[in-house]
């Protein structure tokens, strides 16, 4: 087998601009999916029955579909409702709506997943459900949600390689160009699994680094 | 002053509960239970597991949605209000329900404390957000509370580090703190190795001394006969005999009540 090291060679440099690219993607979708992902799981959990409703429905279609076919639903409904944000807006914005669904159902199944007698103890000190929901239910929650929201992020950062297919010139875009030039593909996509392994690990490092440092009782 | 159970037949009643009914699904917890319960007594329900005693005590501060019967407080109807001259029964709100709710002290077989916070935040939470109280009242208040049921030097510790006694002990800390117009226990020592059960107890019998309304259940028959002004035996969701404990430990009447007391005591 012939490796081309030398192609290997000049590729590292480039594949780092696409990877910066990826962690930008990442961490604002991350930011965006990870907020409205509470907030969506928030209102699950909450008293009001449509709202719960459309929770429930939203989070259903997003795990339902493919990601690759909301992503291309994203890139060319925005146009039609007259928004031009180009191609790394819409890739964010459809990654952070996936992300949201996938968060929404965490924060609702580990709230919900938080013994029974503490709800009744709130209650029998005449908490609202509101306020059990944020002095005694998420407190308790935080840690146990770590580890799942964690792969949510990590399935996140991957997924952000199908934004190649609406040209964002992330890390999978990139690698993709040079293979077009060179010829490649073996090298390259070697590479790229490579560059994904390690950012993906050091993701993997920082939650359970977290997870550490969170207050357990 | 009119002292003693012939005293207070002429008082109105703090709690009175009339034909209280619960069912799960098909099945009959509560077949109609009916008691009046005078301020600043304290009474006992006993009976054997499944006869619905833990029922009626989750049923009055509407842990459990009653099925039927009414709940009146201090003259208030529980869980809803009769309006107009037919006597409509409208439900409560969720606010004002947690605001009835409050008015019962609960105290769980199970402790049920909250695990994130301190014992001090466990019993002061409740003054600071439920009843607005500022932070430094609030953990005034519970600090003297935990004083009284003598934890004061362990209130910065949190459930986990503390044994199942003193864990129950800062739950009945934690109702006091709301200043409950009565104290509901639900089988409080039940979940207590053996030694622990008495500090409990003797938490309680002080809380009886001091005038504090209280419904218990528990299988603690000692402390049923020395602290309770009124004691209900329970069995099959009805109310089969009730009276002072005297008559109802030396004397009693339905065979059921007999043979439960022959089990539990070992004659």
């Amino acid at each position: 087998m012939n490796f081309d090291w030398a192609v290997v060679q000049m590729a590292v440099p480039l594949l780092l601009q696409g990877t910066v690219m990826t962690l930008k993607i990442a961490a604002v979708a991350g930011a965006f999916g990870l907020t409205g992902g509470i907030a969506l799981g928030l209102l699950s959990l909450g008293g009001w029955a449509p709202v719960r409703l459309f929770v429930r429905g939203y989070v259903d279609f997003v795990r339902g579909t493919p990601l690759l076919i909301q992503i291309f639903i994203v890139f060319f409904g925005l146009p039609v409702m007259g928004l031009r944000l180009g191609e790394f807006w819409a890739g964010v914005i459809a990654l952070s709506l996936n992300c949201a669904g996938y968060v929404a159902e965490i924060v609702r199944g580990t709230v919900g997943s938080v013994e029974k007698g503490q709800t009744e103890a709130a209650m029998s000190i005449g908490m609202t459900r509101g306020q059990i929901l944020m002095y005694i239910l998420l407190p308790q929650s935080f840690r146990p949600m770590i580890p799942a929201l964690t792969n949510d992020l990590i399935t996140l950062l991957k997924n952000t390689s199908l934004l190649s297919v609406i040209s964002v010139y992330e890390l999978t875009r990139s690698g993709q160009a040079i293979i077009a030039s060179h010829f490649v593909p073996l090298e390259i996509f070697t590479l790229l699994a490579l560059y994904y392994y390690v950012i993906i690990s050091a993701l993997s490092h920082l939650s359970r680094f977290i997870e550490r440092r969170l207050p357990q009782w | 002053m009119v002292t003693g159970m012939g005293g207070i037949q002429g008082q109105a009643p703090l709690l009175s509960v009339r034909n209280l009914r619960k069912s799960f699904g098909d099945r009959e917890i509560l077949k109609g239970i009916s008691f009046d319960l005078v301020a600043g007594k304290t009474m006992v329900l006993i009976g054997p597991s499944g006869s619905g005693k833990t029922t009626v005590l989750r049923c009055l501060n509407h842990l459990e949605e009653p099925s039927g019967g009414t709940i009146m407080l201090d003259g208030e109807a529980i869980g809803g209000s009769f309006i107009g001259t037919d006597g409509k029964f409208v439900p409560s709100g969720e606010r004002e329900m947690a605001a009835q709710r409050r008015k019962f002290g609960f105290v769980f077989q199970r402790f049920n404390l909250f695990p994130h916070l301190t014992a001090l935040e466990n019993v002061a939470i409740g003054p600071r957000k439920v009843l607005g109280l500022s932070r430094n009242d609030a953990q005034a208040r519970a600090a003297e509370k935990l004083k009284r049921v003598s934890l004061a030097e362990h209130m910065h510790k949190r459930p986990s580090q503390l044994s199942g006694g003193q864990q129950q002990r800062v739950a009945i800390a934690r109702a006091l703190a709301m200043e409950p117009r009565l104290i509901l226990f639900d089988e409080p020592t039940s979940a207590l190795d053996p030694e622990l059960v008495q500090e409990v107890l003797d938490v309680m019998r002080a809380l009886a001394g001091e005038g504090m309304t209280m419904i218990v259940v528990t299988h603690e028959m000692t402390f049923a006969r020395q602290v309770a002004d009124h004691l209900i035996f329970m069995a099959d969701g009805h109310i089969v005999e009730e009276g002072s404990p005297e008559d109802i430990f030396t004397a009693p009447r339905n065979e059921k009540t007999q043979g439960f007391l022959r089990h539990v005591l070992n004659r």
